[in-house]
């Protein structure tokens, strides 16, 4: 079964690194996302205010067995990390990285 | 080259400082992201797919050897072990923590170095030829004038909100070898009659979702009025130009709609007026940066003799190496267009390795092309061996230069934000597809450019053949345009109809390539047969 849900993403103000809401704070791994609904503006407001987030914005997703998967590809590769660097992408290990992005 | 004096370094370190405050105080809470945004980006500090970018600044292209180390060491110190050179003469790194980006512009301010001009409406990063000062066909040295722009231009209060970013392009040939009339303004320094050197300027060219080429706009204009001209076009343009719509904000919206008798008819009556005015820099201040550029150590009497036994080589000086101005030396171009490689990007060792050839080889320079290569401009013909040698040992000697596979790229959806589609991946199937060097040569010239959107960074409308990348439902496309190109013969390239997936585009290209070797007369180039016969014989072929 897959479900179509919003997640929140962002990105870490100091690092830069890309990061997705997780119900309780933020995690680089998209997996980790949790759906949110109408609370998505209150959770931005209170997490930019804590100064530690930047870029916080709701992008649409599909849910299935326990994977996240953006529904945009630029949301995707933003998931991933470079498709033509997949040694510098989160998933280093895995030479068909690349065709979740597809 | 130049050496700042104190007035330049004060400027570029007092930048630093105010941007190490500006940090800390977005790093504890003090300035939101709203207030800190317009303040990074003055700073070259953007904030890009995966990462902050940072952009750096290599003013006209031009770099030392020390500044070149510079840039690989922080590759490794700061970003991930690689830079990638752009088609603004500029490096990027793509993996920036926010709070080492002030000491980052403190290591480039040490070299003389800084990431100023590299964003905003302002006047952007001078970029010029590529072969200046080496070239054989080059009326003067460009460099001098650029430098004078330079100066001019940072931090120019009155032109820092302007409608929109402002590119000025500077050659000293005919042979236009940097896109100069497809930048907002385009200079080339010519000689008159009677032997006295001037401006010819072109205004309103650009690419983007509207492309367009610049027309000229003044034949000549003393070199000594050089900057009270141009402070001129940009005044008229700074009280005329759109501000309502960022996407008719450009100088080439304004030149098009008020027409290029009138804006030039506005810039002669302003000009009149700033000569009174006496805002043009003095005569000794050119001088002084001229003695700075005027003798790189070249030595004369040197032999032209070339040692070709060596196949590999020999088809590389072919490819890779020009003519320069002094006997007994040339010209060499760095090509970072490997097959299956990323264009424009270069590791860390790499970036050292060519400081180090710089310096022993080159008289200690080395520059940024605008097509994503290095160039070693001085180098002994009887060093060129040892330079490939060592070029051949870290996977720098591709004698690919000019070749299909020699590809300007944008780094598309892989990088970017405002992305539609991939280009590096892209850039990468079509080296493997004509990785075949005796392929290549065979088909001879033909520029190849791809951008990921609209945007055209990768100078997709100046491609003989140029690939845009656009987004149809969700999916990557790819359309094809045939017939740009970016010398003296400047066009723009044509649409050849409904776009194509990764694999088709790649298939597409082949398809125009075997028309074009099925029908080319004599010596003509790609873009020489496609001007002749016409898109029509190409469209039958890849959709036919
Ligand atoms: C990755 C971040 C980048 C962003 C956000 C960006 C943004 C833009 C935008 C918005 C335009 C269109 C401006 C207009 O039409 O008014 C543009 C044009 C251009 N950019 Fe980029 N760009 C990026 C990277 C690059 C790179 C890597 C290069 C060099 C390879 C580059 C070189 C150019 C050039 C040559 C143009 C066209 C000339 C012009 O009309 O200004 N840009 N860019
Ligand atoms: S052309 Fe588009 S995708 Fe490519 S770098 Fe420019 S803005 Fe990004």
């Amino acid at each position: 079964m897959s479900e179509k849900i919003k997640i929140i993403t962002g990105n870490d103000l100091r690092t830069g690194d890309v990061i997705w809401w997780t119900g309780e704070g933020w995690s680089r791994h998209v997996d980790n996302a949790v759906a949110v609904t109408h609370d998505a503006d209150a959770i931005i407001a209170r997490e930019n205010a804590k100064q530690v987030v930047t870029d916080t914005h709701v992008i649409d997703a599909v849910a299935a067995d326990g994977a996240v998967r953006p529904a945009h590809i630029k949301d995707r590769i933003r998931a991933l990390g470079p498709t033509v660097r997949l040694d510098l992408s989160l998933k280093p290990a895995d030479p068909q990285a690349g065709s979740w992005v597809i | 080259m130049y050496q700042y004096d104190q007035h330049d370094q004060a400027m570029v370190d007092a930048r630093v400082a105010e941007f190490r405050g500006q940090v800390a105080r977005r790093l504890s809470g003090e300035l939101t992201e709203d207030q800190f945004k317009p303040l990074r980006l003055k700073n070259g500090l953007y904030l890009q797919l995966h990462a902050y970018m940072l952009r750096v600044a290599v003013p006209y292209g031009t770099l030392n050897s020390a500044q070149m180390r510079v840039l690989g060491d922080i590759a490794d110190k700061y970003d991930r072990g690689y830079g990638h050179f752009t088609t603004r003469q500029n490096i990027q790194y793509n993996w920036i923590k926010l709070a080492d980006a002030p000491d980052i512009l403190a290591d480039l301010a040490k070299v003389q170095l800084h990431a100023i001009q590299t964003s905003g409406n302002c006047i952007r990063n001078t970029t010029a030829d590529h072969f200046a000062g080496a070239a054989a066909d080059e009326v003067a040295d460009p460099r001098p004038y650029a430098e004078l722009l330079r100066q001019w231009s940072t931090f120019h209060p009155e032109f820092d909100y302007l409608p929109r970013k402002f590119k000025v392009a500077i050659i000293a040939s005919e042979t236009d070898r940097a896109a100069m009339r497809l930048h907002d303004i385009g200079i080339q320094i010519v000689k008159n009659e009677a032997g006295e050197i001037g401006c010819k300027f072109f205004a309103g060219g650009g690419m983007g979702r509207t492309p367009m080429i610049a027309p000229c706009i003044a034949e000549f204009v003393p070199a000594l009025q050089m900057i009270s001209f141009l402070e001129a076009a940009l005044r008229v343009y700074n009280r005329h130009g759109r501000r309502d719509n960022k996407y008719k904000a450009r100088i080439k919206i304004l030149v098009h709609e008020i027409g290029v008798a009138e804006y030039s008819r506005q810039v002669q009556e302003e000009f009149a007026h700033i000569l009174t005015l006496g805002l043009e820099p003095p005569p000794a201040e050119l001088e002084r940066i001229k003695g700075m550029f005027a003798d790189p150590g070249l030595e004369s009497g040197l032999s032209d003799d070339l040692d070709r036994s060596d196949p590999d080589f020999a088809l590389w000086v072919d490819q890779n190496v020009h003519t320069h101005k002094q006997a007994g030396y040339a010209i060499v171009t760095i090509s970072l267009k490997p097959v299956g490689g990323i264009p424009g990007d270069a590791t860390a060792y790499q970036i050292r390795l060519m400081a180090d050839l710089a310096r022993d080889y080159s008289l200690d320079e080395l520059r940024v092309s605008h097509a994503q290569n290095i160039v070693l401009p001085h180098v002994k013909k009887a060093d060129l061996y040892r330079v490939w040698q060592a070029l051949d040992a870290a996977g720098l000697a591709t004698p690919n230069l000019d070749l299909i596979t020699d590809i300007i790229a944008c780094p598309g959806l892989d990088y970017c934000a405002l992305a539609n589609a991939r280009s590096l991946p892209l850039a990468q199937k079509i080296t493997d597809r004509f990785a075949d060097i005796g392929r290549q040569r065979e088909l001879g010239e033909l520029k190849l450019k791809i951008s990921g959107c609209i945007n055209a960074c990768g100078h997709h409308h100046a491609g003989h053949i140029g690939i845009l990348g656009v987004d149809r439902k969700g999916v990557e496309n790819y359309q094809l345009l045939l017939g740009g190109a970016e010398s003296a013969d400047t066009s723009l390239g044509t649409i050849t109809g409904p776009g194509f997936s990764e694999d088709g585009v790649v298939d597409a290209i082949e398809k125009v390539t075997d028309v074009y070797l099925a029908r080319r007369e004599g010596a003509e180039r790609f873009l020489d047969t496609y001007r002749r016969i016409g898109m029509a014989p190409f469209k039958e072929a890849i959709y036919g």
